[in-house]
């Protein structure tokens, strides 16, 4: 009687972290690809307090770096399959480039 | 017509040279004969152009530009004369990391020549910190400059830091009105060497294969008679008359690029690693007094 309590606690726990964790991953964190010289996708709309993540697949490096004056966020040189990631704290209109190949160009929109 | 070399070294250089061209341009015709069957004179300057090195690459396109980069010195090493000196057209490194920068600096020792450098893209992933630290001296600006050698005035731009989104690179004003002020005193017979990264014509733009105020930085040297402008960043040869302009391109010695608009990206061309000598190259320019023509040589590191 104790065993199966303990068990059906257990069940429940385990369904809520896996519900919390899905929650988490959908509302906080967003990919952009940096493939074959573009940012995918282009345009990203996301809410407030959202972490973006780029990852370069590409054989050559690029940046991600804020096209506003002053910039507001900047990544260094990213070698293939390194990551930079950005949490966006305030709604607004982000645009960006690779300072390398500056056009390539992208936008997160916070809302 | 010149290539610089003696008959000896010109048959030397043939044999492993391979598809190795000369070219020279006289009043703006553009000819081109294979290397063996050039006439040589050994008088006047001769200098080399070496370009993207991308030491620190090593995806699949080139795993070893240490030993790419270490051949092509080894060729300039070998020739005869012996250059005046080296020029570095950019991407010396992959990364912009110092033990890049000082990987590369130590390969070049080998040629056993001065180098002028400026930089490439890559080499300005740190905002500089490194190239100025190591090249900057002497030098205005973002490490542009100029000096003289055997009658000819060469001018060192730098076209790979003013990046605006959505445009092509730009030289930007400070440096163009520089570069007024270097050339006024010239008489408009000097021939004028200039060497920059990125090309100072539209090659491809929708690549960034450009330089958006090159126009005007050129309308600078209208009056002079013979103006040879050298670049990298495209990793192929390429070249371009504009009335008493020439452009040429240069070779990598660590990858090559697809022709331009013939792929999706710029990305490295992967072709088979017996094949990849046969792509990598240095570039031999060569200037007699009196002449009005610059003979370049575009030579690949094997057949």
């Amino acid at each position: 009687m104790r065993l199966r309590y303990v068990a059906l606690l257990a069940l429940l726990g385990f369904g809520l972290l896996i519900r919390l964790g899905g929650g988490l991953s959908a509302a906080e964190t967003k990919e952009v690809q940096i493939d074959n010289y573009s940012f995918t996708p282009g345009t990203l709309t996301v809410p407030v307090g959202t972490t973006v993540t780029w990852t370069n697949h590409d054989e050559t490096p690029h940046t991600v770096v804020s096209a506003d004056n002053p910039r507001s966020f900047k990544s260094s040189g990213l070698d293939t399959d390194d990551k930079f990631s950005v949490t966006f704290t305030k709604p607004g209109s982000y645009s960006y480039l690779c300072t390398v190949h500056p056009y390539m160009t992208g936008k997160i929109v916070v809302k | 017509m010149t290539d610089g070399m003696n008959r000896r070294g010109l048959l030397r250089c043939g044999a492993w040279a391979g598809a190795g061209l000369l070219w020279t341009v006289s009043g703006g015709v553009p000819r081109s004969w294979l290397l063996g069957d050039a006439s040589a004179a050994t008088e006047g300057l001769t200098f080399v152009q070496i370009s993207d090195t991308h030491i620190g690459f090593n995806k699949p396109a080139n795993p070893d530009t240490k030993a790419t980069m270490t051949a092509a010195v080894d060729r300039i090493a070998a020739l005869s004369p012996k250059p005046a000196f080296l020029i570095h057209t950019g991407d010396i490194t992959h990364l912009s990391k110092p033990e890049e920068f000082d990987t590369a600096l130590q390969i070049i020792k080998g040629a056993n020549a001065e180098v002028h450098y400026v930089p490439g893209e890559h080499d300005w992933l740190d905002g500089g910190d490194g190239f100025r630290q190591r090249f900057g001296q002497g030098t205005k600006g973002d490490g542009w400059y100029s000096f003289n050698a055997g009658g000819v005035h060469f001018i060192a731009l730098v076209n790979v830091v003013d990046f605006k989104a959505g445009s092509l690179t730009s030289l930007g004003a400070d440096q163009i009105a520089w570069m007024k002020d270097d050339v006024s005193g010239l008489s408009a017979s000097t021939p004028i060497v200039v060497f920059t990264h990125i090309p100072m014509w539209a090659v491809y733009p929708k690549w960034g294969w450009g330089t958006a105020d090159s126009a005007e930085a050129l309308g600078n040297l209208a009056r002079f008679g013979s103006v040879t402008v050298l670049n990298g960043h495209i990793h192929q040869v390429l070249q371009k008359v504009e009335g008493k302009v020439t452009f040429h391109t240069a070779m990598s010695t660590a990858y090559p690029q697809p022709a331009p608009g013939t792929a999706a990206a710029p990305g490295p061309l992967k072709v088979p690693a017996d094949k990849l000598r046969s792509v990598l190259g240095i570039r031999e320019v060569a200037y007699v007094e009196g002449q009005e023509a610059l003979a370049i040589t575009d030579t690949r590191l094997s057949a």
